[in-house]
């Protein structure tokens, strides 16, 4: 910090003179090119970065004017209409995003506790050399197309599901009165359970990848201290880490959120596709927003059927766009107190 | 006597939190196994079933009809141009946005930009190809690969924006300071300087985001749909690995669904070997 301020007194006038004569370009005929390329360069890298602004505008415009006829006819209480039949040329999203919040729960509720296992694992327990591969192996798992997930899922983890999960739980609690309702429906591997159970997968690696990273940022000083004090690798994890990654979790779990929302192949495939709200059995087929219009919107022909799935689609962007923004706002409170703690 | 009996509660306590350690140690470690799991099982179906499919014809033949003989080359071919025309639109103005905010960027502009950028990056896949449709193929009034081109293209962008962002920034002020002292313009120490310092990490960029848009289904749907055939018509439904491995798998028939197996091997063999390029190209910048 101080090391410039005491060199200044060696830095006479003359020698700011003379630095500032070769500084002179040699003659301004030479410039005038690269004054052009110059120009023309910011322009261009300035021109990508608007596009990206319009990218924005122009899918909420798009959206807005394709959903319009359905705005202008349903309002707001399309969100909450319980109706979807396209015979009869009636929409509501109430079943839909019931499908995708229900999903999307389930894969939370599984994810997280697993993330943070793994999050814990490499960073506390793994062996140094395990690291990395353990790491890239986790990651890649967030790299298989969705599509692979799906078909696996349907294919091979749906037969599985229903004959030793499904079936099996029915069998057992089937007559619980407090249960019954949760697991009624035909066994058949396809449904909200098998829905939430691979979309948990895929977000695992998003969630313990953010785990993992915030757990790494926090000061060994702190953990340390509270090894010196006695403290086991979990009270050290649980009473230290994690309340000072907290805001960082949480951001993570949003991201993992947000993923889970937007997915669409994997559910497509196993979620049974069926528009309706008759029973809360998490064994019944049942659409989410994304399922939906991968299945209907190519055949919807224009018209009101059209506006609605399009009104889906502005309302999932929307979903995503505060899961985003909450998470960010997150992430950037740690980032803010990183910077005061250090 | 009562100092006897607190060493007893201390030894006590401490034997508890012994175990609860060793029980929470031992559940991550399962978390682990947990995750490793359903990697290698869904690899290892990928593979078998895939494999198991797999023949020469699978890649010379076209799309059959159901039960008969057939391949996926109209296929494969329709992803990789459809892919390759996404990575030609979409890096150059990925990489020229990522300059403008690492080199330029400190107005709103620059803030807005980022923000924007993070939300494409989380939009659903879906959305896009919503957009898309509303803007190519309604307006012509047909499906076409240049729309799926597109669509794919508006992926690789936010991708292509945030890694060239980071990565220039990684590049030291003083190569750059170095480079303005000889009188070099602007321009040319982004391109001669700052961008060739970071290309590895630019072209891991580009990777993974061709990657992540080589397996992408959601926004082909509606923008490149299919075809049964051959067709090297850009203006028009040109097949693609993704949709046909949709289309295939929920079908009932036995040839289809084998065949979407060998689609799906193909398309998680080239993904993962996308990543794994990436990866070790990053490590070797290091």
């Amino acid at each position: 910090m101080s090391a410039p301020l005491a060199r200044q007194p060696f830095a006479p006038s003359a020698a700011a003179a003379w630095s500032v004569d070769m500084a002179l370009p040699p003659t301004p005929v030479r410039q005038a090119p690269g004054v052009w390329a110059d120009r023309l360069f910011g322009w261009l890298a300035r021109g990508a970065a608007g596009l990206t602004l319009l990218l924005l505008a122009g899918i909420l415009l798009t959206l807005l004017i394709g959903a319009w006829p359905a705005i202008e006819r349903y309002g707001l209480g399309f969100l909450t209409r319980a109706v979807w039949d396209p015979g009869q040329n009636e929409f509501g999203a109430l079943a839909m995003i019931y499908g995708t919040l229900a999903t999307s729960l389930i894969a939370l509720v599984i994810a997280v506790p697993v993330s943070f296992g793994i999050a814990l694992f490499l960073t506390e327990l793994s062996p140094a050399w395990l690291k990395r591969p353990l790491g890239t192996a986790i990651e890649l798992l967030a790299a298989v197309p969705s599509i692979v997930y799906g078909m696996w899922g349907l294919l091979v983890f749906g037969p599985i599901l229903a004959a030793y999960v499904q079936q099996p739980l029915q069998t057992l609690f089937g007559a619980t009165p407090g249960l019954r309702a949760f697991l009624s429906g035909p066994p058949v591997g396809i449904g909200i359970l098998a829905a939430g159970i691979i979309l948990a997968i895929m977000v695992i690696p998003f969630i313990s990848a953010v785990m993992r990273d915030v757990f790494e940022v926090t000061p060994a000083l702190l953990k340390e201290s509270a090894y010196g004090l006695g403290a086991t690798t979990w009270e050290v994890v649980w009473q230290v880490v994690l309340p000072y990654t907290r805001a960082g979790v949480i951001g993570g779990v949003m991201l993992g959120l947000g993923r889970a929302l937007g997915e669409t192949m994997a559910v497509t495939f196993v979620i049974g596709n069926m528009s309706q709200l008759d029973s809360p059995s998490l064994f019944a087929a049942a659409n989410s927003i994304t399922s939906a219009l991968a299945n209907e919107f190519a055949e919807s022909g224009g018209g009101l059927h059209e506006a609605a799935l399009l009104y889906l689609g502005l309302a999932l962007f929307f979903i995503t766009f505060v899961v985003l923004a909450f998470s960010k706002w997150l992430l950037a409170r740690l980032r803010r107190r990183e910077g005061r703690s250090a | 006597m009562s100092l006897a009996w607190r060493d007893a509660v201390v030894a006590r306590r401490f034997a508890a939190r012994q175990r609860s350690n060793r029980l929470a140690l031992a559940l991550a470690l399962l978390a682990m196994v947990f995750g490793l799991f359903w990697l290698f099982w869904i690899l290892w179906e990928t593979l078998r079933l895939g494999l198991g499919g797999l023949t020469l014809a699978t890649l010379t033949g076209m799309t059959p009809p159901p039960n008969e003989a057939g391949g996926l080359a109209n296929a494969i071919f329709g992803s990789v141009v459809m892919v390759a025309m996404a990575a030609f639109i979409g890096a150059p103005i990925g990489v020229m946005a990522g300059v403008y905010l690492a080199e330029y960027g400190k107005g709103w502009l620059a803030s807005a930009t980022r923000w924007v950028n993070d939300i494409l990056l989380s939009a659903p896949s879906i959305v896009i190809g919503l957009f898309v449709y509303a803007l190519a193929v309604k307006r012509f009034h047909t499906f076409s690969a240049i729309a799926g081109a597109l669509a794919l293209a508006l992926l690789v962008i936010p991708v292509v924006i945030r890694t060239t962002e980071d990565m220039l920034r990684l590049i030291p002020a003083s190569q750059r300071e170095a480079a303005y002292a000889l009188g070099a313009p602007k321009w040319r120490v982004i391109l001669q300087i700052t961008l060739r310092a970071a290309r590895a990490g630019v072209i891991t960029g580009i990777l993974l985001a061709v990657a992540r848009i080589a397996g992408e289904t959601a926004p082909l749907l509606f923008t490149a749909l299919n075809n049964q055939f051959w067709s090297v018509d850009l203006g028009a439904p040109m097949a693609n690995l993704p949709v046909t491995i949709f289309k295939f798998a929920m079908s009932p028939y036995e040839n289809w669904q084998q065949l979407a197996w060998a689609g799906v091997f193909l398309v998680t063999l080239a993904v993962l070997l996308l990543n794994l390029a990436a990866r070790w190209l990053a490590r070797e910048r290091r």
